[in-house]
């Protein structure tokens, strides 16, 4: 157990195994996506209320969903390198924050798209939406913040504790369609009792969600890769690294 | 497939254009969250191999000249 925290700690092995995950990972995932972005558009049957509009949710949910999940594993990672100091945390908090920022910014996209011929409006100041925006906020604020010391460590102190902070968003957008009167409509998919939502439609929103929970771990470790090699430039297993490269 | 057509794959009954507008910009911001951060490795690569080459350069010139003198 103890030693798998230290070789999570350390850069070379972390660089080596992620490169042989990414080898199958990243194909499989792609493929996925397309898959399932095939099957959603031309395979399932239109909503009964909403027709073909409603097939942007393959896309806006595993997105909406997956923002979400990108943010804990920020808000952990930031945790960790705060409390244990640990290196390898904090270029995980680093590398998390462009990617819940793209996928933020997907959910908020392809909803309004979505508004437009269900609501009849791009934007709405809504509960839903405007905490998602705010999540926006936090992430594109983390990259912002980190850029903006020279300190690095100081750098990843402090965006540490901006996303320990930022989590009291969390909760509020979770519970914002049932706190609030709201355009946006309530989760169909539920962990506890029936879901309303039709297992012709259900079964690829769920294999969507996988995707893009896969293709959030890719990026993620393509990130902490880019990361690794740009901090740990002026050490012995990046020279022999480059030196087999060439 | 639920549609006839390519074509009334294509216009979805109206709705057409937001979903594959939706779809395309998916695919722009997740094509470039994959590419960009493989660019920026493979760019730190090249500059440490660069700056190696320049260094076994001048290494061997100052041995060179070590010899001549």
């Amino acid at each position: 157990m103890w030693s798998f925290f230290h070789k999570l700690g350390s850069p070379p092995w972390l660089y080596r195994i992620s490169g042989s995950i990414l080898r199958w990972l990243l194909p499989l995932t792609i493929v996925a996506l397309f898959a399932g972005a095939v099957w959603g558009l031309l395979f399932t049957p239109p909503d009964f209320r909403q027709g073909n509009s409603y097939r942007i949710i393959y896309i806006h949910v595993p997105a909406a969903v997956v923002a979400l999940a990108g943010y804990y594993v920020m808000a952990i990672a930031g945790a960790i390198s705060l409390i244990w100091k640990m290196k390898m945390a904090d270029v995980a908090l680093r590398a998390s924050a462009p990617i819940g920022a793209a996928l933020t910014f997907i959910a908020l996209v392809t909803g309004a798209i979505w508004g437009k011929p269900t609501w009849g409006t791009w934007w709405v100041w809504d509960a839903r939406i405007t905490s998602m925006l705010i999540l926006l906020f936090l992430y594109l604020g983390i990259i912002a913040l980190y850029e903006a010391y020279d300190n690095k460590e100081a750098a990843g102190k402090a965006c540490a504790v901006l996303a320990l902070v930022g989590t009291v968003n969390i909760p509020i957008i979770y519970k914002s369609v049932d706190w609030w009167y709201s355009l946006h409509q309530p989760a169909s998919i539920k962990f506890t009792g029936e879901s309303t939502i039709d297992p012709s439609m259900l079964y690829p929103l769920l294999f969507m969600i996988t995707a893009f929970y896969a293709l959030f771990t890719c990026c993620l470790l393509l990130n902490m890769r880019a990361e690794l090699l740009s901090r740990e430039r002026r050490t012995g297993w990046i020279a022999r690294l480059v030196a087999e490269s060439r | 497939m639920y549609f006839d057509s390519f074509q009334a794959a294509l216009s979805m009954d109206g709705h057409g254009t937001y979903v594959w507008v939706a779809y395309a910009i998916t695919l722009a911001v997740l094509a470039w969250i994959v590419i960009a951060p493989r660019r920026r490795a493979r760019n730190t690569l090249t500059q440490l191999a660069d700056e190696a080459r320049r260094q076994e350069g001048a290494a061997a010139k100052a041995k060179g000249e070590e010899v001549n003198t």
